[in-house]
């Protein structure tokens, strides 16, 4: 049953809808009478979960809707029927849509019809795309991607025609792109973000990430896959980094690997689990046995100490308390101990094996800092200097399966960690599937750790012939609020705003039923990204889809307005740009409904700052900034007394630019 | 089991195609892309190897894993247990719709190891890792620590094993160009070698300490 908007708030929906239909900026959610919005309705999901019980179907499975809107659905051009869509990248007008079979090029100049522009046949998986300038920046990392795009593949386990790595492509002619590098990695390259250093111009550097196998060194001279405890050249343990110039992208080269995986010491940790916990700073400190294994440290308690320490007394044919040499004695003898007690050698003891590869980089130049999915760790790094970045600190979480990529919010305060548990093939949104596995950590980040706070799933229930698990998303620009839209495979879209870190809620959503529903068929959104007013979502079997966000008590038009008055000229979600909202009427009406929603400021004031504004608007010139200047100062005043007084004072800030502005 | 050699992949690839043409439903607007990929890349001995294969060794950590409720297992045991259980149950239905989809015979998902007939006999082999008989009953007879030590223990082995699968599957020739066997078998390597790491920390808590919480 298709379903769009739960009953009772449709008659407001359309209030919201049909004022913005006629607005222009200026127009407030309630008119021109400085009346604030109706927000006593309590603002729950519907229920029952219109995504349960979807009909399935390729081409015309049941859907359902809640607060945002389907512009369009495209299916793919001939060349990628039944292939695999990926990952997204925007340019301009286009969207970059990666397949497994190569890209396809649209124009979503008009979102409820993309038309195509190019399609780009050059099969490799999972051809993860980037774009800086005229450079479009393609992964991979199967054994079948060819240098010469062919289709054919590669069967030789050793090939000179094998493609594992970036190609770039020069596409300054969007019709006829043009490879005019590669560069071949030891693990190939299963998705890479490219990083744009505000302090060099001429080039551009892209971390490499790949988990799947190292190709011989008889393919590509340099590759070690014995792990650094057999040999210390091992490519198993680091990023591979590629520096290119820009206007010769042909000399792209590898010009660092970052062992960012050295000396991984005792996580923070989240889940209270057993194999977790570690406390070894303070037990160091007091003299206990510390024992070291893949680089992580644990207390070894009394219980497994002391009988150690009497045999060796009664070894020397001592009697009494153990002396500071047997302590000593005891400590060079540990790793060999330890090592026989779990069948291993002392060397594979000391490897740092728990992480061989981060899965995807996200990094945020503009703060210096990026974050890193990596296997069994979350991690935060530093990346002042991009050909070398370092670790700062990492997070371990017993209900984490695989760390697939990384978010920050535009504060960089919060990091959130998604867990692609299955690898994105398997249905992990069964009712009976934990609603922590495969699903989002939110960490707070507090001087240069992260601390856990929360996790959010996708909460509703899909079939197992659905493959669904948290993947790729992005920001969604809301100015004071952390919000982001996320691809679920075909658990479908799901849009949750996590301000508040330990308590994400979602807000809006969009699902279709199973491709299939007698068997298990791949589908669903691989990535889901917001670009200058539309959210676009790659359909790894249906296409390309492209939404808006409809207006509720949960996202007001004015938010929705200042949400697209952040436009970009090119756009890659790992490579995280810092938001930044341009003052304007909608962005202070968007404080005031947020101020509204919350209750942050009495409804006297809020209503009085409106109508100030609604006047001020009317006004030009002087009249206009002096308006808004004695308004400033009135909110400045305002937030002392008022509950949410940094917002209030973020939205005298904003009526202060705006002054300016006039 | 059919054994091919490199001359006939070609040959094989043909018949192949035809297999799959002449067992194909009536063209429905769902489905395969399983079929145009296997147009695309054949698959090889290889792959239906690692395929059926690992569908008994997974058979094997399932019926290990699914003693732990019974046997006394700690938390911690008992959590990496229904990981395993759920995601191996997951994946022993992807490999069996994947040889099905190419009109080969799919393992039933419970025998443990692979069915061949040898001199004249079925035999069930062992994949590499896989506990023998006797390990098996001696892992079912265990309870509380001495069952996760030796659940531990063995599942590392275990692991170690289908971690070893992965590798010989890329030293074949012309395997895993598909890229349904690419990536489960990258995932199915990558997953349990981060897992291998979890349970090592595992074993070493429960020697230090005595025993898990």
């Amino acid at each position: 049953m298709a379903f769009v908007y739960p009953l009772r708030s449709v008659s407001l929906a359309l209030a919201l809808l049909s004022a913005g239909a006629c607005a222009h900026p200026g127009m407030t959610s309630s008119g021109s009478t400085g009346a604030s919005p109706d927000n006593s309705i309590s603002v729950t999901a519907p229920s029952p979960d219109p995504r349960v019980g979807l009909k399935g179907g390729l081409t015309d499975a049941g859907q359902a809707a809640w607060n945002m809107r389907l512009l369009s659905n495209t299916p793919p051009s001939t060349a990628f029927v039944d292939k695999t869509n990926s990952d997204l990248a925007f340019d301009g007008k286009y969207v970059i849509q990666g397949s497994y079979n190569g890209f396809q090029v649209w124009d979503i100049s008009t979102p409820t019809k993309p038309t195509l522009r190019t399609a780009y046949v050059c099969p490799a998986s999972q051809s993860d795309v980037s774009i800086y300038k005229n450079l479009l920046f393609v992964s991979g990392e199967g054994l079948s991607g060819r240098l010469d795009c062919g289709t054919e593949g590669v069967k030789d386990t050793v090939s000179s025609a094998r493609l594992r790595g970036i190609r770039i492509f020069d596409i300054s002619d969007l019709d006829h792109p043009k490879n005019v590098g590669n560069v071949q990695t030891c693990r190939g390259s299963h998705t890479h973000t490219l990083l744009v250093d505000p302090h060099d111009q001429d080039n551009v550097y892209i971390y490499i990430s790949g988990s799947s196998g190292v190709r011989s060194p008889s393919e590509l001279p340099g590759c070690v896959k014995e792990t650094p405890d057999k040999d210390p050249n091992s490519s198993l343990f680091r990023i591979e980094i590629i520096k290119v110039p820009v206007a010769h992208p042909e000399q792209a080269a590898i010009v660092s690997s970052a062992h960012i995986f050295n000396g991984l010491t005792a996580p923070t940790t989240h889940a209270a689990a057993a194999e977790d916990a570690a406390e070894t700073a303070t037990a160091k400190a007091q003299g206990k046995f510390v024992a070291s294994m893949h680089g992580q440290e644990f207390v070894l308690g009394p219980r497994f100490v002391d009988p150690k320490l009497d045999s060796i007394v009664k070894a020397r044919g001592g009697t009494g308390a153990p002396t500071g040499a047997d302590s000593a004695a005891l400590r060079a003898a540990l790793p060999e101990l330890l090592a026989k007690m779990i069948g291993t050698t002392v060397a594979e003891l000391n490897a740092p094996r728990p992480v061989t590869q981060c899965h995807d980089i996200t990094v945020y130049p503009s703060i210096g800092l990026a974050g890193g999915a990596c296997e069994g760790y979350g991690m935060l790094l530093d990346i002042h200097d991009p050909a070398h970045p370092t670790r700062l600190t990492a997070a371990a979480d017993s209900n984490f399966s695989y760390w697939h990529s990384a978010t920050f919010n535009n504060d960089g305060t919060k990091l959130l960690f998604t867990d692609e548990w299955g690898g994105g093939g398997q249905p992990k949104c069964r009712a009976t599937d934990k609603y922590q596995w495969g699903a989002d950590a939110i960490y707070a980040i507090q001087g240069g750790q992260l601390k856990f706070l929360s996790y959010y799933k996708m909460p509703a229930a899909q079939t197992k012939f659905e493959n669904c698990v948290a993947h790729n998303g992005s920001l969604i620009p809301i100015p004071g609020r952390d919000v982001m839209v996320q691809a679920w495979y075909q658990g479908g879209l799901s849009v949750f705003d996590w301000t508040d870190g330990a308590h994400p809620k979602e807000i809006a959503f969009f699902d279709r039923g199973p491709v299939d529903s007698t068997k298990m068929a791949s589908g669903g959104s691989w990535s889901a990204y917001w670009y200058n007013g539309v959210i676009v979502s790659s359909e790894i079997a249906r296409g390309l889809d492209v939404f808006e966000l409809t207006p509720s008590p949960l996202i007001s038009q004015n938010e929705i307005d200042a949400a697209k008055s952040v436009q970009f000229d090119q756009f890659n979600t790992q490579g995280q740009p810092q938001l930044v909202w341009p003052a304007s009427f909608t962005l202070a009406r968007a404080y005031l409904d947020q101020l509204a929603r919350s209750k942050g400021l009495a409804a006297g004031k809020i209503d009085a700052a409106r109508t100030a504004l609604a006047s001020a608007e009317q006004a030009s010139g002087g009249a206009r900034r002096d308006a808004l200047t004695q308004l400033a100062t009135t909110l400045d005043a305002d937030a002392s007394g008022a509950k949410d007084g940094a917002k209030t004072r973020t939205l005298a800030s904003t009526v202060r630019d705006l002054a300016a502005k006039s | 089991m059919v054994l091919m050699n490199r001359s006939h992949i070609l040959g094989i690839t043909a018949i192949a195609l035809a297999v799959v043409a002449n067992v194909a439903p009536a063209q429905t607007a769902v489905t395969p892309r399983a079929r145009a990929d296997s147009a695309r890349y054949p698959y090889t001995d290889a792959d239906i190897r690692f395929m059926s294969g690992m569908i008994g060794h997974h058979a094997q950590a399932i019926v290990m894993a699914g003693w732990a409720p019974s046997h006394g297992a700690s938390a911690s045991v008992r959590t990496l247990c229904e990981r395993i259980i759920n995601e191996q149950s997951d994946e022993i239905v992807s490999m069996q719709t994947w040889l099905r989809d190419r009109g080969q015979p799919a393992p039933d998902g419970h025998t443990m190891g692979m069915k061949m007939m040898m001199n004249g006999h079925e035999e069930t082999m062992l994949m590499p890792g896989m506990l023998t008989e006797a390990q098996m009953k001696e892992l079912d007879a265990a309870r509380g620590t001495e069952f996760d030590r030796l659940f531990l223990t063995y599942m590392i082995q275990h692991h170690k094993g289908a971690v070893s699968m992965v590798h010989d599957l890329f030293e074949s020739y012309g395997a895993a160009q598909d890229e349904a066997v690419f990536k489960f078998a990258s995932d199915v390597n990558v997953d349990q070698s981060t897992e291998i790491a979890r349970m090592q920390k595992m074993l070493l808590a429960l020697e230090i300490e005595g025993g898990s919480k």
